[in-house]
């Protein structure tokens, strides 16, 4: 036998005499059967010409992706039914992953054709310590916290506990720079503002030619943005853009709700919408033509464009927030105001009284 | 039989010269090494416990070995991606070789990482292969768990274990998601602002958190060089000490057995770990890092320069993220829009509640089922053979239950998907699984449950008839039956090998018991029988040697056509009522 | 001209000059103002004749004699006048006219009319009233673009058009059992009479806002994007994670999960 230690009693009498918990008794160890390749030296021969072979191969495809690393042209492409790959790109893959996966099966092949098969058995110790450890242990640690002094100066240890617990106060402290603290004026001045001021014209997005209001059909939509954000760049520029994206669609003024208060906030039809999602955020432009939906592409929330952008679906819970637009005296469209609520997502500081809800008017 | 091991001697002093005799071509060349360095550190010593340790075989046994394998992977290819990527948000043209996003601007994370697909040989290849593989971890952790869920591998001593594992399928799935939004694509980026948006919408202390992970309004310029931190250093950091200690413990306990011939709660049969374990572990490694390699190959994941760099005016349909967020996501997309507007506060319920409440919810109850389970039995021996899980039919219906519940959430997050390829509408979607979530699982619960009895029924059959022999008998008078074969001794055994925990009866009286006491004991008692009362109980050994006699011995009337032969149907029935496990 | 220089003091002459002036403003004008949006109905009688037969046969039902439209009862169909002949070649060639059943959305399907027929229904409806003409191939051959402009179209596409389509034209779920559809093998004429005419929900996108110009650019980047190689590997289907996420369950997990069988099964034994 190998050098296995017993540790008590095992089960094994227990599965034979316990005859409420096991109703069967343990018959023991099935017997080992052989292989095939246990008792024919042919069979044995060809599995380990088998390993062998794997274990071969696997050079010889390292091989090919070095050659191929250097010899195979970037754009080479393998067009092999649905594969329309760069060629080098497939080969690396298959080379490699070939040659792993080899080495693995090779060595899978020898241990469950050649190795000895015989199962072994082991006693299993209990989880916890002995009873002699245990003892062992606490004595020896009474005796220390004795020899220590603690016990019969309690000050040391509470003072201790303090220090070492105080002590780590400057290191959360250190944190604090990690970012600007929202307060109320720094809110003000971030989230809840946005470039667009009067005056500023509507452009396109990504062209940045100003937008003509009689060039806008009914059913059009138009991805725009302040014209001044091209004043930012870098990080500002996202950050800006982030909360001054916009819709401009044009619907038949007859066949949609315009609220008193909002009489003068469009354009013979032409409304303006901040495309930032009021939900988390993602920028919205799924527009409905006919029906007048917009929706977001994230999680499905559906806000009404002929209804002030009230939600009719989805997780979303504010309106999407209209910027009241006019035309300049050469017919371009311009903002009348910036928007009259923050844009974007929530967040507890918001004030969301005065966002549109149904039956404001 | 094992081969006896060379041994060495422990003197301190002088180490003994080893017999030359004894020792293999091997070992005479390692000779010299071995002895040096056994000299300084004590090799043999060390390595004794383990060199023959033995691990039992079975290939849900691999699962855990997957994932094992997949954070190797990670780490190397993980290592090699370092090499490339510039983990910045600085904004440059695109001036390379991916003719279709020159000229436009992008950050230096997102350009460094088309650089890595196009212009280093095997950079793509290397990209693919650590995503590929990232995917394979969680999905192999969660697989593992499962099976560990499954089989009562939570049970005393391993709960420890199960926590670790709890904390590494959580930090694993932060992991992820901090990889993915390293090279600020469209659609990583497009996650990043939901992120915004969750973190924002945390009452009271949003905000704060929010200026606090961006430093400053979204995106800012530093989310990708804090995200790529945590992914390389503090997160890895993380994994691999609960790595560590999870597989320590494996080794500790020793690993556990499904109920067999000669195996009980006090041994573990296998082959040993040098060398069968060493050879099929190591040889399933490479098997891993093969598929793996030939996934990153052959099959495309995340092409990121047709999502193009990250603009937060800018959206793709079906924005979706990593599979193993996708319950988050589904939370969040079918929540009603609940928000409470308190004087000039906002209270974002249909945010917060999904995206934190719900993470919390799972990993909550996963940590804590081993003990509920615990207070339930009041077991607090050690179990070290598994339960097959028809024979814990409410632990099983639990979770099959929860993994229906998570299926829906999960289905919840590509409801857009499902719209299009199932032509169905979208929003009806989205409201019947605002129900399904809720009545889905209960129904799981139920049909599981009663599955499980179905299944012990069986192998009650088995037990008492022996299995079916398709020899077909005709009696005199005239009916048939099929005769049935008594099942061996070694099958018998695993069938009835398992442990039962009894329901109980509430207590008659209270005895000296305190109020909060009792009233604790009464609910126990309650839950055993909420637990156990429905399971089958196993036949007694008296009940076995009855009906093998009565096989034996008896004749094969197929009097009730049930074709079990000779059966008193009236008798079965009532012990079969009285094998409900009743006090 | 010694006749005109002398009345040039004429009470009259002021009178005259002006509507001489005015006369010749409308001549240039209508000879040099771009002919967009109402564009005249280039097409001859006959067309219109041909086609006005092929529609009281196959649209009438739905959108009226006239192009009218029904908006009550049971069977209905918007109004085509104004919707001009782009929009009806759209809709016919692409098989979507006339829909085989009512229903959310207007599947494409093979074309009922040849290309002959399609040009003679598009000529009829444009003769209803003025609408955007079937554009030139000039407008939608996105030959000879340079790589920048192509990447511009790119930046044109993720900005207007992926939000519906997805990021490479796979397509996209819209309310209520609509869906945007997949641009895959769409002709390039197609993709700009799309654009132009905004069918069923798709928005309009006009010429005056985005231009010939970008639209072509948007043209040009599609194809180029459908007709690179996969990079990567097998597309799996362009749907993003969760594609990708499926098939690492199955093709990852799922193949491993056989070897893991393999290795740890019993085996054949010889006796």
């Amino acid at each position: 036998m190998s050098d296995l230690q017993r540790h008590g009693a095992t089960d094994h009498e227990l599965a034979t005499v316990d005859s409420e918990r096991f109703p069967v008794p343990d018959p023991g160890e099935p017997e080992h059967l052989p292989r095939l390749t246990d008792i024919d030296e042919a069979a044995a021969n060809r599995a380990t010409r088998q390993v062998a072979t794997m274990f071969g191969l696997v050079p010889i495809l390292a091989l090919i992706f070095v050659v191929c690393y250097f010899a195979v042209p970037k754009d080479a492409v393998v067009d092999f039914g649905p594969l329309h790959t760069p060629a080098q790109h497939v080969i690396f893959g298959l080379t490699l992953g070939l040659a792993l996966l080899l080495i693995g099966t090779g060595a899978i092949q020898w241990a469950r054709q050649l190795m000895d098969d015989h199962e072994m058995v082991d006693h299993r110790h209990g989880a916890a310590s002995s009873n002699e450890d245990r003892e062992y242990v606490i004595t020896e640690l009474e005796k220390g916290i004795d020899e220590s002094g603690i016990t019969r100066r309690k000050v040391l240890g509470a003072s201790l506990l303090g220090a070492l617990g105080l002590v780590a106060l400057p290191g959360v402290v250190l944190l604090a720079d990690l970012g600007p603290w929202p307060t109320r004026k720094f809110l003000e001045r971030t989230l809840e503002t946005t470039i667009w001021k009067e005056g500023i014209r509507l452009v396109n997005d990504v062209t940045y030619t100003p937008i003509k209001a009689e060039q806008v059909q009914i059913g059009q939509l138009i991805n725009a943005q302040p014209e001044n954000l091209q004043d930012f760049h870098g990080t500002e520029f996202l950050q800006e853009k982030a909360k001054a994206s916009i819709i401009v669609v044009r619907m038949n003024p007859n066949t949609i709700k315009i609220p008193e208060s909002r009489k003068d906030w469009h354009v013979g039809g032409i409304l303006c919408y901040s495309k930032i999602c009021t939900h988390v955020g993602c920028p919205i432009s799924l527009w409905e033509q006919q029906t007048h939906h917009l929706l977001c592409p994230c999680h499905q929330s559906t806000f009404d464009l002929g209804d002030s952008g009230l939600v009719v679906f989805g997780p979303a819970a504010r309106a999407l927030p209209q910027l009241p637009i006019t035309v300049d005296a050469e017919g371009y469209l311009v903002a009348r105001d910036g928007f009259d609520v923050p844009t974007g997502p929530s967040y507890f500081e918001r004030d969301s009284r005065n966002d549109f809800k149904r039956g404001d008017n | 039989m094992a081969k006896p091991a060379p041994t060495v001697s422990g003197s301190a002093s002088v180490p003994a010269e080893t017999p030359a005799k004894q020792l293999g071509p091997v070992f005479k060349a390692a000779a010299g090494p071995a002895k040096w360095t056994d000299e300084r550190i004590g090799v043999a010593k060390l390595s004794r416990p383990f060199i023959r340790k033995v691990f039992p075989d079975h290939w849900s046994f691999l699962l855990g070995e997957v994932a094992l394998y997949s954070f190797i992977i990670l780490l190397l290819t993980g290592v090699f991606l370092t090499l490339w990527f510039k983990p910045s948000m600085a904004e440059v043209e695109y001036e390379g070789t991916y003719q279709l996003l020159r000229g436009l601007q992008m950050s230096q994370a997102f350009e460094s990482s088309l650089a890595i697909s196009f212009d280093i040989r095997g950079g793509l290849l290397i990209r693919q292969m650590h995503h590929w593989a990232a995917m394979l971890f969680i999905a192999a952790m969660l697989a593992h768990s499962l099976r560990i869920f499954f089989t009562g591998a939570f049970r005393k001593p391993r709960e420890v274990n199960w926590l670790i594992g709890v904390g590494l399928l959580s930090i694993g799935l932060v992991e992820g998601f901090a990889g993915y939004s390293l090279p600020d694509d469209l659609l990583s980026g497009t996650g990043l602002r939901f992120v915004d948006g969750l973190i924002r919408s945390i009452p009271v202390i949003g905000t704060w958190a929010e200026m606090f992970v961006f430093g400053g309004e979204f995106p800012g310029d530093l989310i990708v060089a804090r995200l790529y931190m945590a992914h390389i250093l503090l997160i890895p950091a993380l994994l691999l000490g609960l790595i560590g200690a999870h597989l320590a413990l494996v080794v500790y306990h020793k690993h556990t057995q499904y109920p067999g011939a000669g195996r009980n709660d006090g041994n573990v049969v296998g082959y040993p770990v040098f060398p069968v374990y060493m050879a099929k572990a190591g040889g399933f490694f490479f098997i891993v890092f093969g598929v793996v390699t030939l996934m990153g190959g052959l099959m495309q994941i995340n092409p990121l320069w047709t999502y193009g760099p990250y603009n937060p005016a800018e959206v793709t349909a079906g924005s979706q993220p990593d599979w193993y967020m996708g319950f988050v996501e589904g939370a969040i997309r079918i929540m009603p829009n609940w928000e409470s507007h308190i004087g000039s506060t906002t209270w974002s319920w249909n945010v917060a509640i999904p995206g934190l409440g719900l993470m919390g919810l799972m990993f909550g109850l996963m940590a804590a089922y081993p003990f509920i389970e615990a207070w339930v039995t009041g077991d607090k021996s050690e179990h070290h053979v598994l339960d097959r899980p028809r024979n814990a039919p409410t632990r099983t219906a639990f979770g099959v239950a929860a993994m229906t519940c998570y299926g829906l959430f999960w289905i919840g997050g590509g409801n857009d998907l499902v719209a299009t390829q199932f032509h169905v509408s979208l929003n009806s979607v989205t409201y019947f699984l605002r129900v399904a979530v809720f009545v889905g699982p209960v129904i799981a619960f139920i049909i599981t449950k009663r599955i499980c009895i179905a299944l012990q029924r069986a192998d009650e059959e088995r037990l008492l008839h022996g299995s079916e022999s398709a020899i077909i008998v005709r009696d005199p008078s005239g009916s048939y039956s099929e005769a049935h074969v008594p099942i061996s001794q070694e099958e018998a055994y695993a069938l009835t090998q398992h442990v039962e925990p009894k329901p109980l009866a509430p207590l008659t009286e209270q005895g000296d018991l305190s109020d909060k006491e009792y009233k604790a004991e009464q609910r126990r008692r309650k839950a055993t029988r909420f637990w156990f009362l429905d399971a089958l109980r196993k036949p007694t050994r008296a009940e076995l040697e009855e009906a093998a006699h009565h096989h034996d011995g008896g004749d094969h009337d197929g009097a009730d056509g049930d074709g079990h032969g000779g059966h008193d149907a009236k008798a079965l029935g009532a012990s079969s009522g009285a094998r409900r496990a009743a006090d | 001209m010694r006749f005109l220089t002398a009345r040039r003091r004429h009470p009259a002459a002021k009178a005259l000059v002006l509507v001489f002036a005015l006369l010749v403003m409308g001549a240039l004008y209508s000879a040099l103002a771009p002919s967009s949006k109402s564009a005249a109905d280039t097409s001859t009688s006959q067309q219109v004749e041909e086609g006005r037969a092929l529609f009281a046969v196959s649209c009438a039902s739905c959108h009226g004699l006239n192009g009218e439209g029904q908006t009550e009862g049971t069977i209905q169909g918007p109004p085509l006048i104004g919707v001009g002949a782009a929009a009806v070649e759209f809709q016919v060639a692409t098989g979507r006219m006339p829909m085989a059943r009512p229903g959310p959305q207007a599947e494409v399907k093979a074309s009922e009319f040849t290309e002959e027929e399609t040009l003679a229904l598009a000529a009829y409806v444009a003769s209803l009233g003025p609408g955007p003409a079937i554009p030139e191939p000039a407008d939608y051959d996105p030959a000879g673009l340079s790589e920048e402009e192509i990447a511009r179209g790119g930046e044109l596409f993720r900005t207007n058009c992926s939000a519906c389509h997805n990021f490479e034209g796979a397509g996209g779920a819209l309310p209520n059992g609509k869906y945007a559809p997949s641009l895959f093998g769409v002709s390039n004429l197609h993709l700009f009479e799309a654009m132009l005419t905004g069918p069923q929900q798709m928005p309009v996108f006009s010429n005056g806002v985005l231009t010939v110009d970008d639209k072509r650019a948007i043209i040009g980047y599609l194809n180029e994007l459908h007709e690179q190689p996969s990079r990567g590997g097998l597309a799996l289907g362009g749907l993003g994670p969760v594609s990708e996420g499926l098939w690492a369950w199955l093709a990852g997990l799922g193949v491993l999960v056989l070897f893991a069988i393999w290795i740890a099964a019993k085996g054949v034994k010889a006796r």
